[in-house]
C-alpha cells in the first residue's frame, strides 16, 4: 500500500508516493535518487544514514518517512551552497579526513548539527557528537581535524586553506 | 577555442613558475607533499557512486537463502513454491553452477551456491531474483530445502583427529580432509642453538578472530548485454580474478566478462576474493534477462566472514646472556573456519613474515591450518602476520625482562639492516632504527617506562610487512601490475590502471606521479581505475602491492611520454632535452617557459598521438629463497614499523584504556604524507580495536551451535569516536630501490605493532602477562586476581 506525502529536502519540495513501511533512508534513496546518504546497517547502529531534520542530526534509516512530513530535511546533497563547498566539506578535503568516504555523508550531516550550533565545539565536543557514526578507516584522527578547522573557519569567516596555511 | 587563446588561459592561471624554476634538478616537484585526494570533493558531496548506488533499468532485486546448520548435506530443494510467486523472476541453487572454484587455484573448495554439503551457518544454498526486496525476501521463505544433519566440528583440535564426516573430502586417501595446509620449515639448526643459548622464554599465545566490518556492505549488480557481454559491477579489491572466476563458474569466455569496480567503501581485505552474491547476480541476470542487484545485510557481512583466522600459537625464543635471538621456534594451529579461502597462503604467511627486522640466527615453524563449521577466514589488513607478530613480540618484552634489558635497548641490539632475513628474503631498504628512536623519543620513554604509576604503562613493539607479493595468485609471467597514459594537446592527461580504490588513495597517487613525471596540475588529470574493459591487467588491492606496482607501471608509462614531450620542447627552444623540466603546469626550458599544453602540442606535432603503457615485474632473481615456499611472502621491498602505546588499567574492573599510540614507519620515500599518515592511523586504530575490543566467535551446543555471537554493529565492538586513543603518526622514510621514487607500503605494515604493544604496555602498567587476545575487562580481571592469588602466599610466608 502506498501513500502520498509532501516531503521537503534541501530546500525542494516534493510530492512523494511511497509504501507506508518505508523510512525515511528508503525514500531518500529509492524514490528521490539521492543517493548520498548510505546504508551500512539499516537498523541504527553504524550512523552512515544520518541526515539532518530540523536541525537535529537523526538517522534516516529508523525514521518512517512520515514523521519528517512538513520538517525541513538536510541531506548531504544539500550541504554545499549556490557558492561552492561548504567550510566543512573543504575542510574534510583538505586534511583527508574521507579515505572510503562511505561514513563522510552521516559524519557531515552529525558535525555540521553540531558546528551550526557551537561551531567552537572542542575535541571532546565534537567526539560526542560523532559517537553514533562509525568510521572504519581513520581511527577518526583526521575527522576530528576537519571538524576543528571547520569550527574555525565558520567562526572566524576565513577559508579553511588559509587558517592552515595550503597556498 | 583557438590554441592561442588556450595558451593564454593557461598561462594566467598556471601557478607562478618561480617555484618551479627554483627546484634543483633531483628535486620532486608534486610528489613528497600533503595533497588533496583526487576523489574527496566527490566523496564529501555525496556525489560517488558507490554499487549500491546504481540503478539499471528493470532491475530486479537479488537475495541468497543461507543454511541454517553448521554442518549438513542437502537432501533436496524444491523452489517450486517460491518460482509461484508473482513477481519472482528466478530461483538458483548450487545445481546451476556446479563447477568449484577458489581464490588459489590449489585449493577450489567451493561452489557459488553449495552443491551437496553445507559447511557453516550462512552457506548460501539458493538464490532469488524478484521485482522487488519484499518479494524476493518472501520468496526465499518458500523454497524448501532438506538437510541431513552432520555433527559440526567448532574446535580446530577437534579438526585435527581425523574421524567420520570430515568437512572436506581429503583430496588423496589416509589423509585427514580437515587438513588445508600443513607447513614446516626450518632454517639453521634451530635445536643445536636452543640449546647453546644462555637464556630461553616460552608462552603459549592465542589469538581470538576478527572480522573487517567495512562500513559499505558487499553489493552486486549484473547485466547481459544484447551482444552477450556479461557486465557485473560489483564492492570488491580484485575485479581481474573475479573477472576470471566468474567465466570460470559460469562457463563463459573471460573476454565475454567485464568487471567494473565501482568506488569501495571499506574493504580491509574482505573484498578480495569472489562471493556468492557475485556469482548469483550474473546467473540471475542471464536467467531473466534483466540487471539484477545483490545488497548484502549486515548481518550476512559477518557470516560470509573471510576475516583473521583465530590461532593458536606457541614460541620459544633462546637468545645470548646480551640479548642477541640465536633460535625462535614457533608452532600454529589456524582456525580457518569452512572453506579454503587465501587460507594456503596464510598457512605460509604465519611463518614466513616474522623474521624481520631482527637477525635471528635459527628459525623454525610449523603451521597448520584446519577447516571448522564456521565462517570461513581469509585476509585481513596484516594477512597472517598480526597473530604471530603479537605472540613474538611479547616473547620479546618477556626477554627483555629476564634479561633486565630495556625492551627498546633488546630490538636495537637484533636489528637486522640491511641484507638477507634467516629465511633468506632480501632487504634493501630498512628505517627500523629511525622507528625505535621516533617512537623512544616522542613518548619521553627513557623518563617513563617502568616508572609510571601503578596501573600506567608503556610497551613497544616492532614489525616488518611486504609491498606486494613477488609472484601472483596464478603463475604465469605476464605483468603483475600494468598502466596506460594518454595525453593530448589541451594538457589533459588520463591514467588508465587496474589498481582498485578501496579508500587508500590509489586513485590519488596514481594522479600525482603523473603530475610529477609530466608537469600537470592535478586538475588536469583523469584517472580511469579498475574495469577490465577499459583499464590494463592489475591484480588488485591486497599485499599492500598498489604504491609500488601500481605506482612503477604509471611512472613508467609517464616516463616515456615525458621523454618525447622534453625531446619536443628541446627542438623548438634549441636547448638539451636534459635542461627540459615539466613542473608545475609549466615547461622550463633554460631561461624560456611555456605552459605545458603548449609543450604536448609540440610533441603531438612532432610524434604523432601520444599515449604510453607501462608495467611492473617483481625481479625474478635475488628476491628469495631457493626452497619449497621461499617465493610466498617474498616482496620487492620491506616496510618497518614501531610502536609505543600508553595504557590505564582500572584494576577494579578490568577496563584496559588505551590512552595514546605513537606509530613509526618506515613507508620509504612518502609520496604524500597526508595519505601516509591516514593509513597509518588508520592501521593502528585497527590493531587497537583487535587487541581491547572485537571477537568473531561463534555459539557452540545445540541448537544454537554456529551461529554467530553478535552479528549487527551494536554487538560486534569497532571503536566509536568515543573509545579511541589519540594516534601520532611519525613518517620514516628509508627510500627502496624498488619502490618508486623509493616508496614502500604503508597501508598494511602500521598494524601489527598495536596488540604486542598494548599487551607489554599492560604488563609495565599491572605486573600481568596477558598472552590470550582480546584483553576484555573479564580477561584482564580475572588475570589481575590470579596473579594476585599467586602472589599470597609468597607475601605470607614473606
Amino acid at each position: 500500500m502506498k501513500q502520498i506525502l509532501e516531503l521537503r529536502v534541501n530546500g525542494d519540495r516534493h510530492e512523494v508516493g511511497v509504501p507506508t513501511h518505508f523510512t525515511l533512508l528508503e525514500t531518500l534513496r529509492y524514490v528521490l535518487g539521492l543517493t548520498g546518504s548510505k546504508q551500512g546497517c539499516d537498523k541504527g547502529d553504524c550512523g552512515a544514514c544520518t541526515v539532518i531534520v530540523d536541525g537535529e542530526a537523526v538517522l534516516s534509516c529508523i525514521m518512517p518517512v512520515q514523521e519528517a512530513e512538513g520538517r525541513e530535511v538536510r541531506t548531504v546533497e544539500g550541504i554545499a551552497g549556490r557558492r561552492g563547498a561548504h567550510p566543512l566539506q573543504k575542510a574534510f578535503d583538505l586534511t583527508g579526513a574521507a579515505q572510503c568516504g562511505f561514513c563522510t555523508p552521516g559524519i557531515l550531516c552529525s558535525a555540521l548539527a553540531l558546528l551550526e550550533v557551537n561551531p567552537q565545539a572542542d575535541r571532546d565536543e565534537i567526539a560526542r557528537a560523532l559517537s553514533g557514526n562509525l568510521c572504519r578507516c581513520t581511527g577518526y584522527t583526521k575527522i576530528f581535524e576537519a571538524v576543528l578547522l571547520a569550527g574555525q573557519a565558520m567562526s572566524s569567516g576565513r577559508e579553511p586553506a588559509e587558517i592552515i596555511g595550503e597556498p | 577555442m583557438h590554441p592561442e587563446e588556450l595558451l593564454r588561459k593557461q598561462a594566467e592561471t598556471a601557478p607562478d613558475p618561480g617555484a618551479a624554476e627554483a627546484l634543483a634538478p633531483h628535486d620532486l616537484s608534486r610528489l613528497g607533499r600533503r595533497s588533496r585526494r583526487v576523489d574527496g570533493h566527490r566523496k564529501s558531496t555525496g556525489s560517488e557512486i558507490y554499487t549500491d548506488d546504481i540503478v539499471l533499468p528493470g532491475m530486479l532485486h537479488g537475495k541468497i537463502l543461507r543454511s541454517p546448520h553448521p554442518h549438513a548435506r542437502i537432501v533436496a530443494i524444491d523452489t517450486s513454491d517460491a518460482e509461484a510467486i508473482p513477481g519472482v523472476q528466478s530461483v538458483i541453487t548450487g545445481r546451476d553452477m556446479p563447477l568449484a572454484y577458489g581464490i588459489i587455484p590449489w585449493t577450489r573448495d567451493e561452489h557459488a551456491l553449495a552443491f551437496d554439503k553445507v559447511r557453516f551457518v550462512g552457506d548460501a544454498v539458493a538464490a532469488v531474483a524478484a521485482v522487488d526486496e519484499d518479494t524476493a525476501n518472501e520468496a526465499l521463505t518458500r523454497i524448501r530445502v532438506e538437510y541431513e544433519i552432520l555433527p559440526p566440528l567448532f574446535e580446530p583440535e577437534e579438526a585435527l583427529e581425523a574421524s567420520g564426516n570430515p568437512i572436506h573430502e581429503a583430496k588423496k586417501e589416509g589423509r585427514n580432509g580437515n587438513i588445508t595446509k600443513h607447513v614446516h620449515l626450518e632454517f639453521g639448526d634451530v635445536d643445536e642453538a636452543m640449546a647453546g643459548s644462555d637464556v630461553t622464554v616460552e608462552g603459549e599465545y592465542y589469538f581470538h578472530g576478527t572480522t573487517h566490518t567495512p562500513i559499505e556492505p558487499h553489493c552486486a549488480v549484473a547485466r547481459r548485454n544484447v551482444n552477450g557481454l556479461l557486465e557485473v559491477w560489483s564492492s570488491t579489491q580484485v575485479p581481474h580474478y573475479l573477472q576470471r572466476e566468474l567465466a570460470r563458474v559460469l562457463d563463459l569466455d573471460v573476454a565475454e566478462v567485464r568487471v567494473v569496480q565501482p568506488a569501495v567503501g571499506g574493504a580491509f581485505g574482505g573484498k578480495s576474493e569472489p562471493f556468492d552474491l557475485e556469482f548469483a547476480v550474473a546467473l540471475l541476470a542471464m536467467r531473466t534477462g534483466r540487471p539484477v542487484k545483490i545488497l548484502y545485510t549486515r548481518e550476512e557481512l559477518f557470516y560470509s566472514h573471510r576475516g583473521r583466522h583465530p590461532m593458536d600459537m606457541s614460541y620459544r625464543v633462546g637468545a645470548t646472556a646480551d640479548g642477541r635471538i640465536r633460535a625462535v621456534d614457533g608452532k600454529l594451529l589456524l582456525d580457518g573456519g569452512a572453506y579454503a579461502s587465501f587460507g594456503l597462503v596464510t598457512a605460509y604467511y604465519s611463518g614466513q613474515l616474522l623474521m624481520a627486522p631482527y637477525d635471528v640466527e635459527t628459525y623454525r615453524f610449523d603451521a597448520t591450518r584446519v577447516y571448522t563449521n564456521k565462517p570461513p577466514c581469509g585476509p585481513k589488513r596484516g594477512h597472517g602476520s598480526v597473530q604471530p607478530r603479537f605472540g613474538f613480540e611479547v616473547s620479546l618484552d618477556k626477554l627483555a625482562e629476564k634479561l633486565g634489558i630495556d625492551p627498546i635497548e633488546l630490538r636495537r641490539r637484533n636489528f637486522m639492516g640491511l641484507g638477507r632475513t634467516v629465511n633468506e628474503f632480501r632487504v634493501q631498504s630498512n628505517g627500523f632504527m629511525e622507528c625505535l628512536d621516533k617512537v623512544e623519543h616522542a613518548s619521553d620513554w627513557k623518563n617513563r617506562y617502568g616508572r609510571l604509576p601503578r596501573g600506567h604503562g608503556l610497551g613497544v613493539a616492532g614489525s616488518c610487512y611486504i609491498s606486494g607479493t613477488n609472484y601472483p595468485i596464478y603463475p604465469n609471467d605476464m605483468p603483475q601490475a600494468s598502466a596506460q597514459v594518454q595525453i593530448e594537446r589541451s594538457g589533459r592527461v588520463t591514467v588508465l590502471h587496474g589498481a582498485s580504490e578501496i579508500g587508500q588513495g590509489s586513485d590519488s597517487t596514481m594522479a600525482y606521479i603523473a603530475c610529477e613525471e609530466l608537469g600537470v596540475p592535478v586538475e588536469y588529470v583523469r584517472v580511469v581505475s579498475a574495469d577490465t574493459d577499459l583499464t590494463p591487467v592489475d591484480l588488485g588491492a591486497y599485499s599492500s602491492r598498489e604504491t609500488l606496482m601500481v605506482g612503477n607501471a604509471v611512472m613508467m608509462a609517464c616516463r616515456e611520454l615525458g621523454t618525447k614531450v622534453r625531446a619536443s620542447v628541446a627542438t623548438a627552444t634549441g636547448v638539451g632535452a636534459e635542461q627540459v623540466r615539466l613542473a608545475n603546469g609549466w615547461a622550463l626550458a633554460g631561461g624560456e617557459r611555456m605552459p605545458i599544453a603548449r609543450a604536448f602540442m609540440l610533441a603531438e606535432a612532432e610524434h604523432g598521438t601520444l599515449g604510453a603503457v607501462g608495467h611492473y615485474n617483481t625481479p625474478k632473481e635475488g628476491v628469495h629463497g631457493d626452497y619449497r615456499g621461499g617465493t610466498i611472502g617474498a616482496s620487492p621491498a620491506y616496510s618497518f614499523t614501531a610502536h609505543v602505546a600508553e595504557v590505564e588499567v582500572d584494576e577494579h574492573t578490568g577496563f584496559v584504556n588505551v590512552r595514546k599510540i605513537w606509530v613509526a614507519h618506515d613507508c620509504g620515500r612518502a609520496l604524500n604524507p597526508m595519505l601516509v599518515e591516514g593509513q597509518m592511523e588508520g592501521s593502528a586504530y585497527m590493531g587497537f580495536a583487535e587487541a581491547v575490543m572485537e571477537h568473531q566467535r561463534v555459539k557452540r551446543g545445540t541448537p544454537e551451535g554456529g551461529l554467530h555471537d553478535a552479528p549487527s554493529l551494536l554487538d560486534y565492538r569497532i571503536p566509536t569516536s568515543l573509545d579511541c586513543p589519540e594516534f601520532i603518526p611519525l613518517i620514516v622514510e628509508a627510500n627502496d630501490p624498488e619502490g618508486p621514487y623509493g616508496a614502500k607500503e604503508a597501508g598494511e605494515g602500521p598494524l601489527h605493532p598495536s596488540l604486542p604493544a598494548i599487551a607489554n604496555a599492560i604488563f609495565d602498567a599491572v605486573g600481568v602477562r596477558i598472552d590470550r587476545l582480546p584483553f576484555t575487562p573479564d580477561r584482564v580481571w580475572r588475570a589481575l586476581q590470579a596473579a594476585r592469588a599467586d602472589a599470597a602466599p609468597e607475601s605470607e610466608s614473606g
